[in-house]
C-alpha cells in the first residue's frame, strides 16, 4: 500500500509540474475564459471538459494539483519544524516547561480549529502594516495559508516528539553525554534529534494529508488561496453552482484531493510500519 | 476529585479568558469595523459623520481598552447585537446551539455504535480480509474531504435519485418522519468522516488489551472468544475511547461546520461562518467562544466519565499514567 502510495504521490507532482506541457500540447487553456464552449462534455482537446466559464478541467487540476502539493508539503515541513523545536524543548527540560507547553498544546487539539482558521483567513493583511498590493498577491495568499494551518497544526508532531524525547533523556548515551559537560543544545542537536526523526518523518508525512484537506475545504469555503489561482477546493465551489446541471464537475477536483490524501496516509503509515516496526499494534 | 474538577474548570475558563482576547484581537484585524460597514450601507454617511461616530463607539481607542469594555459588558450579560439578525446576539445563538448539539449527539452515538463492534470484530482477526477491509474504510473516511463527501451525497440522493431534501432542517411543526429525512444526509456525512479514526482507535486499543495476561488467563481457563472479547477485553478498551472521543469534539465541531454550510443546517457552525464572512463582530465573536466552551466543557465530562468507570484512576494522588 506504502509503496504504492509513493508511486502515485511522484506520479501526480510530475503531472502537476507538467501543467503547462499538458496546456501546450492540447492547444487548451486553463484560466482563459471561453464563453462560446462552457461547461462542454469530455471530449476531444478537453479531456475532462469544461468549466462554467469554459476553461479547460483537466489543465486546471493540474495547476490545482501544484499548488495542493506545495501548500501541503510545505506547511507540513513548518509544522514538523514547530513541532519538533516545542516537543524537544518540553522533553528535555520538563518541569514547569514542559508544563506549560503541553497545557497549551492540550488546549489547541481541543479547540474547534476550522472556525479558528475561517476567522485566521479572514485577517485583513493591510491592517498588519503590509501594502494593499502585497496583501493581495496570489504569494501572500500561499504563505497566509501555510502560516495559519502551521500555527495550528503542530501539535500532533509535538506530542510525539516530546513523547520519545522524555525516555530518552534517560538513557545512558544522553547521561554520558551530560556529565561529560556537553550543553544541552548540543546534546538535543547531536543526541537526541537523530533518535526522534523516526517517528518525526512519519509524523510530518501523515500531517501533509490534513494539510491539504484544511487547505481545500478553506479554499472551498472562498477564504483559501484566492482566484485566479485554481485550486481543487474553489473548483469544487464552482462546480457546486451548476451541481443540477453538470454533477461530475464535482466529482474530479474531490477525487484528486482524495487520492492525494489517502496516498499521503497510507505513506505515513506504512514508514510507521517501516521505521518502528514495535509500534506495530 | 472535586479538587481535580475545581483544577479542570479553573484551567478550562482561563483557556476560554486567553481566547477570548485572542479572538477580540483577531476580529478586529478583520476587514473594516461596525462603521465601516454602516458606510458602506448608507451613502448619507459623511466621512466626518463616520469619524464622529467611531469616536462615539470608542473604535478609535486602543485594542486593550476595547476589549476591557468588551469584557465587563459580556460578564454582566450584555453579548450585544448581531447586525446580519438585527437581534440581541444571545437570541441568535441559543437556537442555532440546540441545532448544532443535535447534529453532533446523533453523529456521536452513531459512530460509536458502528466503532465499538466494527473495532472489536476486526481487532477479534487480526490481518484477515475483514481486518484490511475495514482498514481501508477507515482511512478512505479520514481522508476524504467532508464537503466533497456532502456534495457526492447531493448529487446521489437528492439530484439524482429525489430520495432526501438537500437542504437544511424542516420546519419545526413538521412531522417526526420528515425531521428525520432532513437530517439523514447531514448526520450521514458527519459520522462517515468521523468514524473512521473511532473504529482505527477502537481496534489498536483491543488489540492491545488482547495481549494482556488477564486476557491469556481468561483463555486459559476455556471461556469462549465472544465472552473474551465483549466481557474483559472490551470494557477495558472501551476506557482509552473516552479520552479520544474528548479529544475528538474540536474536530468534530470542525466537521459539523462544513456539514452544515453544506446543507443550510442552522447551527452554530454555519452561524459563525456567516457571521465571519457578513461582518457580524459580535456573533462571530461570541459563536467561536461558546463553540470553544462546548469543546472544552466535553473534555471535562470525559474526565468525569474516565474517573466514574475507572477504578484504578484516584485523582487525589500523583500523576495520572
Amino acid at each position: 500500500m506504502a509503496a504504492a502510495s509513493g508511486v502515485i504521490l511522484v506520479l501526480l507532482s510530475l503531472l502537476a509540474l507538467a501543467a503547462p506541457l499538458a496546456e501546450a500540447q492540447l492547444g487548451v487553456s486553463g484560466d482563459a475564459a471561453d464563453l462560446f464552449n462552457r461547461l462542454a462534455p469530455p471530449g476531444g482537446a478537453h479531456l475532462l471538459g469544461t468549466d462554467e466559464v469554459g476553461r479547460d478541467v483537466f489543465v486546471r487540476l493540474l495547476y490545482g494539483g501544484q499548488v495542493s502539493l506545495a501548500v501541503g508539503l510545505s506547511t507540513a515541513v513548518l509544522t514538523g519544524l514547530i513541532g519538533a523545536v516545542i516537543g524537544l524543548i518540553a522533553g528535555y527540560f520538563g518541569g514547569a516547561i514542559d508544563t506549560v507547553l503541553m497545557r497549551i498544546t492540550d488546549a489547541i487539539i481541543s479547540l474547534p480549529l476550522l472556525p479558528l482558521l475561517i476567522v485566521l483567513a479572514a485577517i485583513d493583511l493591510t491592517k498588519l502594516g503590509l501594502s494593499a498590493e502585497a496583501a493581495a498577491s496570489s504569494e501572500a495568499g500561499m504563505i497566509r495559508i501555510v502560516a495559519i494551518i502551521a500555527l495550528v497544526g503542530w501539535t500532533t508532531v509535538a506530542r510525539l516528539v516530546r513523547a520519545e524525547t522524555l525516555s530518552l533523556r534517560r538513557r545512558d548515551f544522553v547521561r554520558a553525554a551530560r556529565a561529560q559537560g556537553s550543553t544541552p543544545l548540543r546534546i538535543i542537536a547531536v543526541h537526541i534529534l537523530p533518535n526522534v526523526s523516526g517517528p518525526l518523518v512519519v509524523a510530518t508525512t501523515l500531517s501533509v494529508g490534513n494539510v491539504i484537506l484544511f487547505e481545500s475545504v478553506l479554499s472551498f469555503l472562498g477564504l483559501g488561496i484566492q482566484p485566479p489561482t485554481p485550486t481543487w477546493g474553489a473548483m469544487l465551489t464552482n462546480a457546486q453552482e451548476v451541481i443540477w446541471d453538470t454533477p461530475a464537475l464535482a466529482l474530479w477536483p474531490g477525487l484528486m484531493i482524495f487520492v492525494t490524501v489517502i496516498a499521503f496516509n497510507f505513506l505515513g503509515d506504512g514508514l510507521q510500519d517501516a521505521l518502528d516496526p514495535q509500534a506495530r499494534e | 476529585m472535586l479538587r481535580i474538577l475545581a483544577d479542570r474548570l479553573l484551567q478550562s475558563l482561563l483557556v476560554l479568558f486567553a481566547l477570548s482576547f485572542l479572538i477580540y484581537a483577531m476580529i478586529g484585524l478583520m476587514p473594516g469595523d461596525p462603521i465601516d460597514v454602516m458606510v458602506a450601507a448608507d451613502p448619507d454617511i459623511t466621512p466626518a459623520d463616520a469619524a464622529r461616530m467611531k469616536a462615539a463607539f470608542g473604535l478609535d481607542r486602543p485594542i486593550l481598552e476595547r476589549y476591557a469594555a468588551w469584557l465587563v459588558a459580556a460578564l454582566q450579560g450584555d453579548l450585544g447585537f448581531s447586525r446580519l439578525y438585527s437581534q440581541p446576539v444571545v437570541d441568535v445563538v441559543l437556537p442555532r446551539l440546540g441545532a448544532t448539539a443535535v447534529l453532533l449527539g446523533v453523529s456521536l452515538t452513531l459512530s460509536l455504535l458502528i466503532a465499538i463492534p466494527i473495532g472489536v470484530l476486526a481487532a477479534a482477526r487480526p490481518h484477515s480480509g475483514l481486518d484490511y477491509g475495514v482498514n481501508l474504510f477507515c482511512f478512505a473516511g479520514v481522508s476524504a474531504p467532508p464537503f466533497w463527501l456532502a456534495l457526492l451525497a447531493i448529487i446521489l440522493f437528492s439530484v439524482t435519485l429525489g430520495w432526501l431534501p438537500a437542504s437544511g432542517q424542516a420546519p419545526a411543526d413538521a412531522g417526526i418522519l420528515t425531521q428525520i429525512r432532513h437530517a439523514i444526509l447531514p448526520v450521514g456525512v458527519l459520522t462517515l468522516s468521523s468514524v473512521g479514526g473511532y473504529i482505527r482507535f477502537m481496534r489498536g486499543a483491543m488489540l492491545e488489551t488482547m495481549r494482556r495476561d488477564y486476557i491469556r488467563t481468561a483463555r486459559a481457563k476455556g471461556a469462549d472468544m465472544r465472552r473474551v472479547l465483549f466481557n474483559h477485553a472490551l470494557r477495558n478498551a472501551l476506557l482509552p475511547l473516552i479520552t479520544i472521543v474528548a479529544l475528538s469534539f474540536g474536530t468534530l465541531f470542525s466537521g459539523a461546520l462544513i456539514t452544515e454550510t453544506m446543507f443550510s443546517w442552522l447551527g452554530m457552525g454555519k452561524t459563525i461562518y456567516d457571521a465571519i464572512l457578513g461582518n457580524d463582530f459580535n456573533l462571530a465573536l461570541v459563536g467561536l467562544l461558546l463553540a470553544s466552551a462546548m469543546t472544552l466543557a466535553g473534555n471535562i465530562l470525559a474526565d468525569i466519565c474516565y474517573a466514574g468507570l475507572d477504578p484504578r484512576v484516584d485523582y487525589g494522588k500523583g500523576d495520572r499514567a
